[in-house]
């Protein structure tokens, strides 16, 4: 069952200089429940194609819509969007970060206290609601960003390199941990990464961009032994190293 | 212990260091006055142009036994608090009001450069005939010599917060008023605290001027009575007072500086 599609989507950025395609003719469809990620060099429109179906801004021409709905100026829909910082309001505390989305929906000024404690048992973190993110490590604040793009509970998550500014020990964890909640919840998410294992590790399939102009140029099926695992065990397997070379291969034609 | 010991150490090095910077500054302090009151006696300075610390103290016992200048300071001190708040507010808001719209603060760029570089204070005259000799037009001199580069100012900041947290915001489906009251203005904070400490010096300075012009009370029409009657020791006292009170006005926007960055 398709949950998100993308039909024929054209984007063109346009500056006194010159026009710019970022993305020519992209189509895909991404079933419920799936974990897919879009790779590529850098210029390959991906990070383009993801804030298009966050609904940040509309496409050229082609069109996004998540189970029938566009995406575009759609205000019933909640989307989750997580950035590469964590971007998390230094002036709130924990609490009310974690809340901020829920605030802004529901516009009404109810308690969300038990929300909070909830969301951070969920992803982790003891009871910190609380204090300011200044008070917390570059990881912790990555998991506080992570319950509050879930507190709204989004009917999609969208991951834009979220990973890429941890340390190396912080990122494998959040990996294991962005994984394991996001099948709890049953959500559907799509993950922008430079880095194609994290992809492999993560996610069902992975979509490979060819830059300039950005088109789709191949869709990789992970194989189901490394599905049911969790992204670390993923990257001890055996049939990751294949898939790693067969990617890394076409990455490589790429350039 | 040791360690201890050592920090008991630094902190006492710390005190001594203090305690000299006080020192130092006391003894500018006294030699100034010291200098002055000297040099007035000795006839180094004319005593009739430059007064005498004496003679200022004096003055201002008298003024304040007989009541008449805590009326004067009183009419100063409203007038500039009032201009100095209605400045920064202004600011903000035309500042709320650029952001808000792009295509406007595009059409008013020019304007609000050369109302920028334009004296103020030379609109006193207008101001004066437009609002009529009271205290109306000094209070909107204290405010309009701050507003336009408060106005500025506090814009770029609000143009600078960085455009991630409005993604964020925007994710969330926040209205342009939710996204200015959630991170725009926030974030600012500190922005609007630096210009209230710059405006604490511009409106004593619109003031002033705008007492000058017309006023039949407060500290610049004293100013402007003394040098008429060729008393100054009367401009000295009103200068005097000035540069407490001026002090007293800033250190308040510092404490409320650090009230506001502790709580962050």
């Amino acid at each position: 069952m398709t949950f998100l599609s993308v039909s024929n989507v054209h984007h063109t950025y346009f500056s006194k200089e010159a026009t710019t395609q970022a993305l020519q003719d992209i189509t895909l469809s991404i079933d419920k429940g799936e974990f897919v990620s879009f790779i590529g060099p850098s210029g390959c429109g991906k990070t383009t194609l993801l804030s298009i179906i966050a609904g940040l801004f509309e496409p050229t021409s082609g069109s996004v819509q998540i189970e029938n709905q566009d995406v575009f100026g759609n205000t019933d829909l909640s989307i989750g969007y997580m950035l590469q910082q964590d971007y998390l309001f230094p002036w709130k505390t924990i609490e009310e970060n974690i809340t901020l989305g829920l605030k802004l929906f529901k516009n009404d000024k109810k308690n969300y206290e038990n929300v909070a404690s909830k969301l951070l048992q969920d992803v982790g973190l003891p009871p910190v609601e609380r204090k300011y993110p200044r008070e917390l490590s570059g990881g912790m604040r990555q998991r506080v960003a992570l319950a509050r793009t879930l507190a709204v509970n989004p009917k999609i998550l969208l991951l834009d390199e979220p990973f890429s500014a941890l340390d190396y020990q912080s990122k494998l964890k959040l990996e294991d941990l962005v994984a394991q909640t996001l099948k709890e919840y049953g959500k559907t998410a799509v993950l922008v990464t430079h880095d194609l294992g994290e992809a492999i590790a993560m996610s069902d399939r992975i979509f490979l961009f060819s830059p300039r102009p950005g088109r789709l140029h191949q869709t990789f099926e992970v194989p189901e032994e490394l599905k049911v695992l969790t992204p670390f065990e993923a990257r001890a397997h055996s049939s990751y190293s294949s898939l790693f070379q067969l990617i890394w291969k076409e990455l490589e034609s790429l350039e | 212990m040791n360690d201890k010991k050592l920090h008991e150490q630094f902190l006492q090095s710390l005190r001594t260091e203090k305690r000299w910077v006080r020192f130092y500054q006391l003894i500018i302090l006294i030699a100034f006055f010291g200098l002055w009151e000297l040099s007035s006696r000795l006839r180094w300075i004319d005593p009739l142009i430059f007064s005498s610390p004496y003679k200022v103290v004096n003055l201002l016992v008298d003024n304040i036994s007989d009541g008449t200048i805590l009326v004067h300071i009183s009419y100063t001190l409203f007038e500039t608090v009032l201009g100095f708040i209605l400045g920064t507010l202004l600011g903000t808001i035309l500042a709320a009001i650029l952001w808000w719209s792009p295509f406007l603060s595009k059409v008013l760029d020019p304007y609000l450069v050369i109302l920028n570089s334009m004296p103020k204070v030379a609109l006193g005259p207008i101001l004066i005939v437009a609002m009529g000799p009271g205290m109306g037009s000094i209070i909107t001199m204290g405010a309009i010599i701050s507003v336009i580069i408060s106005t500025i100012v506090i814009y770029n900041s609000f143009r600078n917060v960085d455009a991630n947290y409005l993604k964020v915001l925007q994710t969330f489906n926040a209205t342009r008023s939710q996204m200015f009251k959630e991170a725009i203005l926030p974030a600012s904070f500190s922005t609007i605290i630096s210009t209230l400490k710059v405006n604490v010096g511009l409106s004593w300075v619109g003031v002033i001027v705008g007492e000058f012009l017309v006023s039949s009370k407060g500290l610049g029409y004293l100013i402007i009575y003394g040098f008429q009657v060729f008393n100054f020791n009367l401009v000295l006292m009103s200068l005097l007072i000035i540069a407490v009170f001026a002090t007293i006005m800033y250190q308040l926007v510092e404490l409320l500086e650090r009230k506001l960055i502790k709580s962050e």
